[in-house]
């Protein structure tokens, strides 16, 4: 009843935010359901970017759905292939030589760092803190000319294969990689004194989003989302792959609130960390041999050209994994990589022919995305842009 | 022998299919019908602990019959260990499951969009709606009889 004793009309408002909107990280479109500015419901509307990329993979050999792979999460496109391959040389029950590994992990932690940064550009442009992108994307910059120089191409480099590398790295590339490794400590204190001790950065943050240990598990949160929540998990240190067993690094866990705050200092963090490893990757890369980039193995690797052109055995080897491919033995691998964003899984089932007859790829965008609703409730419309922000979410990682 | 195939086999001895060691994997076979308790048991068993779904993946093995599965892929914190739970469906017209989407909340999204490709239903879902697909798209894009460019 208002003043003058009348009954008023009242009812909410439904908001549609999206699908092109520069806050919601590529096509997203969300149904907000408002009362005054806050937020009763969020029902995220996703498949814009859907490609199908599961359903391409059947009709492809294992190497050619590497340049799909590339582009499920794209601003870490090595990481994906990553992955991939570890499943598929899981699958056939091989391991890469040394160098290949080091080379790798050197390669997937300078991604590590550079979807980081794009994160934290991103981030902060939308909460209404311009200047970060502009320093995070000069290092970033340094990163894709890494990759360029490595592979010929910035985003999606397609420089891992089943079995190893395409080439080895490039004369000139581990000093211009020892360069950004010695500068980039430096580099970041850049951010953090821009963002860390920032009054209206963390009015913004703090508080905003937050999620117990306990939930986060339950809605299957994993990387650094978890990880603000104070879960102690990371793959690379409890379940390691690619030799990281090898490597000297900490998980950091923020302030353990587990709200947005607490996730921007766990990824602020493991840039740092993500440095070390690359510092020791570049050392342990100088002790191994070069050019042992691919494993021996006949059904994965091509023999060497002087043998096919001697060697009839060679020739014919050549020639079926050219003409057909690698063909697995049937059975099922699940192979899951601490990817920038977290979890990144892939279950491959092959049935023994060339093509696989499932590929699974579990994206740690879309799970963290299915519990926007869950964060939003009760907050205000500004603060679902900040969860929206935290979640580091790629379209392209959400539909595949 | 692990653990969750020990819980499984003492708790539910009959429902237990196959166990499959390949690669280091275990994957454990589990008639449909009891699921939700499987599921249960094994998030809250003391030496299991899969409080954490890592994915859903929906399967179909045509022209193998029963032609449908469904795969889940769990881990636990506490050992650091995972399984994949698998299920294949008696239906070969008509798949249904329960929903799992009360054992973990992350199951929602992952079952809606098992039912957008796969047209498999989840009985129990609170939400059962398509995901990556328009709302009125007709067919099922990830079955095997689904042409890859399209109807």
């Amino acid at each position: 009843m208002n003043q003058a004793g009348t009954m008023q009309r009242t009812e909410t408002m439904l908001l549609n935010v999206g699908p092109s909107h520069p806050s919601t990280h590529g096509v997203l479109r969300v149904l907000v359901e408002l009362d005054g500015e806050l937020i009763l419901s969020a029902d995220p509307d996703i498949g814009y970017l859907h490609r199908g990329i599961e359903k391409m993979c059947e009709y492809r050999t294992y190497h050619k759905c590497l340049p799909l792979m590339n582009r499920v999460d794209y601003l870490a496109g090595e990481v994906n292939n990553f992955g991939f391959c570890l499943a598929v040389e899981k699958l056939l029950g091989v391991e890469v030589p040394k160098r290949a590994q080091y080379i790798r992990v050197l390669i997937v932690e300078l991604t590590r760092i550079a979807s980081h940064l794009f994160w934290l550009g991103t981030h902060g442009h939308d909460l209404g803190a311009m200047t970060p992108l502009f320093y995070a994307f000069r290092e970033r910059e340094t990163i894709m000319d890494l990759c360029e120089m490595a592979s010929g191409a910035r985003m999606f480099p397609l420089y891992f294969r089943i079995g190893g590398l395409a080439a080895d790295l490039p004369e000139g590339f581990i000093p211009a990689a020892w360069q950004f490794a010695k500068s980039f400590d430096k580099n970041w204190k850049d951010y953090d004194t821009l963002l860390t001790q920032n009054i209206i950065w963390k009015g913004r943050t703090m508080g905003v989003g937050a999620l117990s240990a306990a939930d986060a598990l339950d809605w299957g949160w994993s990387g650094p989302m978890a990880r603000g929540s104070g879960v102690d998990w990371d793959l690379r240190r409890d379940n390691p792959y690619s030799s990281y067993e090898e490597f000297e690094f900490e998980v950091p866990l923020g302030n353990s609130q587990g709200d947005t705050y607490s996730r921007y200092l766990v990824r602020m963090a493991e840039m740092l960390q993500s440095n070390r490893i690359i510092k020791q990757a570049l050392e342990k890369i100088a002790k191994t041999e070069p050019g042992d980039i691919k494993c021996a193995d006949p059904r994965v690797s091509l023999p060497p050209k002087e043998m096919v052109y001697s060697d009839i055995a060679s020739l014919i080897n050549h020639f079926k994994l050219i003409q057909e491919g690698i063909t697995p033995p049937a059975g099922e691998v699940y192979q899951a990589i601490e990817a920038p964003k977290g979890e990144m899984g892939f279950y491959i089932v092959s049935d023994g022919g060339p093509q696989p007859l499932r590929v699974k790829v579990r994206t740690p965008s879309f799970v963290v995305l299915g519990s926007l609703d869950k964060l939003c409730r009760g907050r205000l419309l500004s603060d679902m842009i900040a969860m929206i922000g935290t979640m580091d979410i790629v379209l392209a990682d959400v539909d595949r | 022998m692990n653990k969750a195939v020990a819980l499984l086999q003492e708790k539910f001895p009959e429902e237990v299919v196959e166990v499959v060691e390949f690669r280091g994997d275990t994957a454990i076979e589990v008639k449909p019908d009891r699921l939700v308790s499987i599921c249960a048991a094994l998030k809250d068993g003391h030496d299991t602990g899969f409080k954490y779904l890592s994915m859903i993946a929906g399967m179909d093995y045509s022209p193998a019959s029963p032609r449908f599965g469904v795969v889940y892929n769990l881990y636990s914190h506490k050992h650091h260990d995972r399984i994949t739970l698998k299920t294949r469906l008696a239906d070969d017209l008509a798949p249904v499951i329960d929903s799992v989407a009360k054992v973990w909340s992350t199951a929602n999204w992952h079952e809606r969009e098992i039912y957008d490709m796969m047209g498999i239903r989840f009985n129990g879902h609170p939400d059962l709606r398509r995901i990556l697909m328009p709302a009125d798209w007709a067919g099922y894009p990830q079955r095997k009889d689904y042409p890859l460019r399209g109807q």
